[in-house]
């Protein structure tokens, strides 16, 4: 194992990241803001509780989710992709490194930041709302699973896209789509029975589901399943990745 | 090449099929040797890059095997890229990164501890030291192709392979290039170097080999193989014209060559034969009465072979 390997990338990686400090945090956490002066102070306001647990409130696990979500993908696939893009992967490549390790430093970079950036927000939220988390252990649990799940999916498409459209299309036609009908801002309950089905097939749901109840123990799905699912999904993102090493899929020619 | 002369590189068969079907190798057979500096020479789309990046682990090889230092680039990749350094032949950099960063970068990448005197004296040695701190999109293009060289040497390799080094460098660094090699050669670097400047070649390299439509077509000791292919020419100024070349010289027709205007007889003659000729030619023109102004001979130099080979396997 090549230790040395993984972490020159992880720090090179997040060295990145500090020197686009901009992009990386400030527009999350701006647009974060945003969401909650409209949805939680103005809208909110004038929303009834929901679960005995006031709107503001409500849409924390939401949003954390939302930003989670998109910026591990996106983080993610910029990561690797960029080094394609200019071509200095030819070093990465030529490297007494393991694919393993590979993914290793660049979804750990990715990761690392999309939860730097949970944090800021969660930081940010207590500004607006009084927040508090029944269980920390699974916050945390679904917070960093979700990170490097999505990362992981991030890093897929990066090694997948051949221009830099392609690692926007994910992210906008895809999460946040997901994101914004997987109950991030309401409780699944409030809809119809047929369109209460229909988001049992969206997969973010359980997250957000799962994730809000670590906050205040109110869940449309059971957190058991909610765990279940993140599992399943980190499953799925490995094998496709394990895949892709294997077959060196647009990687090396 | 010599017996006891240790191998440390050695291709065998190695042929690479891109995935358009497009065959840029057709079973590459090649030793390197400990040690030297062997210059790959073919024109462009010869296969040098791709057969550089097989070894270096870029590109899959289709089919053969590549053993570095006794262990195969495939099975044990980490003992052999360990030991290998790449200079590749686009000028790839991180635009925003340090000088300093990306070469230390580099180290870490292939599992070495920082050393940071070593990065200082990699980058002393290259110029570049005192453009550490500067961002790389700040460089011109020559200092670019030599970070790429420090961050090839950042991890101490024993193998370097510069894939067109001085391609757009000018004559003054590209003589510090050379420098920097014959130093690295002298520390026991093993250099595999591909260029288009046959005079590069010429000036630096122990061994050549020339590649040509994903063949190796020679690969012969520098001296060798040009006086082995080198044949050198006799040129001789007339003091008259003549009309025709004189009868008593019938045995060297072929090799003799009379200009258009007359006045120039010109030899070719090859220097690894028994026997030149020359006595029995310069014997034969004073037998006829021909006068020599003056005379000269031409080596047939490396670029010339190398037109040859590539012209006759067209
Ligand atoms: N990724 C690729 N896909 C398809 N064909 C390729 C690919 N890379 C190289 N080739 C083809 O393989 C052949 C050999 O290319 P290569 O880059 O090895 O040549 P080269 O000898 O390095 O040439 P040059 O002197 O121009 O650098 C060329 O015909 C090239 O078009
Ligand atoms: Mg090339």
């Amino acid at each position: 194992m090549n230790g040395r390997a993984i972490l020159a990338i992880y720090r090179y990686e997040m060295a990145r990241m500090w020197r686009t400090i901009g992009q990386s945090v400030v527009s999350p956490v701006l647009s974060t803001s945003l969401y909650f002066i409209v949805f939680g102070a103005a809208i909110g306001s004038q929303m009834q509780e929901i679960d005995g647990v006031s709107y503001g409130a409500f849409l924390v696990p939401g949003l954390v989710m939302l930003s989670l979500l998109t910026q591990s993908v996106s983080n993610a696939a910029f990561g690797i992709y960029f080094p394609k893009f200019t071509g200095t992967i030819y070093e990465v490549l030529s490297a007494p490194v393991s694919a393993f390790e590979i993914l290793c430093g660049y979804v750990g970079a990715a990761a690392t930041k999309s939860l730097i950036l949970g944090a800021i927000i969660l930081a940010t939220a207590t500004l607006f709302v009084d927040l508090q988390i029944a269980h920390p252990f699974w916050m945390l649990f679904f917070l960093v699973l979700t990170a490097v799940t999505f990362s992981l999916l991030g890093f897929i498409i990066g090694i997948w896209a051949d221009g830099f459209d392609q690692l926007q299309i994910v992210p906008l036609l895809v999460i946040t789509p997901l994101v914004f009908l997987g109950g991030s801002f309401y409780s699944i309950s409030m809809l119809p029975d047929f369109w209460q089905t229909v988001t049992l097939f969206n997969p973010v749901l359980y997250l957000v589901s799962g994730f809000r109840w670590s906050f205040y123990e109110i869940s449309d799905v059971s957190p058991m399943i909610s765990i279940l699912a993140i599992l399943v999904f980190l499953t799925v993102c490995c094998t496709i990745i394990w895949w892709i090493f294997k077959t060196g899929y647009r990687l090396k020619s | 090449m010599t017996s006891q002369d240790q191998i440390l590189i050695s291709a065998k068969s190695v042929t690479k099929t891109y995935e358009d079907g497009f065959q840029a190798l057709k079973g590459v057979d090649l030793d390197i040797v400990d040690g030297e500096i062997i210059a790959l020479l073919g024109p462009n789309g010869a296969g040098k890059t791709t057969l550089i990046s097989i070894i270096c682990g870029i590109v899959n090889a289709s089919s053969g095997t590549v053993t570095v230092a006794g262990h195969d680039i495939v099975d044990d990749y980490r003992k052999t890229r360990s030991l290998i350094g790449l200079v590749p032949q686009e000028l790839t950099t991180d635009a925003f990164e340090s000088v300093w960063s990306t070469v230390s970068f580099s180290r870490g990448l292939f599992g070495k501890p920082a050393n940071p005197a070593h990065i200082e004296k990699v980058l002393k040695d290259l110029s570049l030291w005192d453009k550490k701190d500067n961002r790389i999109m700040q460089l011109s293009g020559g200092m670019k192709r030599r970070v790429l060289i420090a961050k090839a040497l950042a991890h101490e390799p024993r193998i370097l392979f510069l894939d067109e080094p001085t391609a757009g460098v000018d004559v003054e660094l590209r003589k510090d290039m050379w420098a920097v090699v014959e130093q690295l050669r002298a520390d026991g670097v093993t250099i595999i170097l591909t260029t288009h400047y046959i005079e590069e070649a010429e000036a630096i390299a122990d061994r050549i080999g020339v590649i040509n439509k994903g063949e190796i077509i020679v690969v012969e000791e520098k001296a060798a193989l040009m006086t082995k292919l080198g044949q050198k020419s006799l040129r001789l100024d007339l003091h008259a014209p003549l009309t025709r070349i004189p009868d008593n010289l019938s045995a060297f027709t072929g090799a003799l060559d009379l200009s258009e205007d007359g006045s120039v007889l010109t030899y070719s003659y090859d220097t690894s034969a028994e026997r030149t000729g020359i006595t029995r030619l310069l014997a034969g023109l004073a037998e006829a009465d021909v006068r020599v102004a003056d005379l000269s001979t031409h080596q047939s130099s490396l670029e010339d072979i190398f037109v040859d080979l590539v012209r006759e396997q067209a």
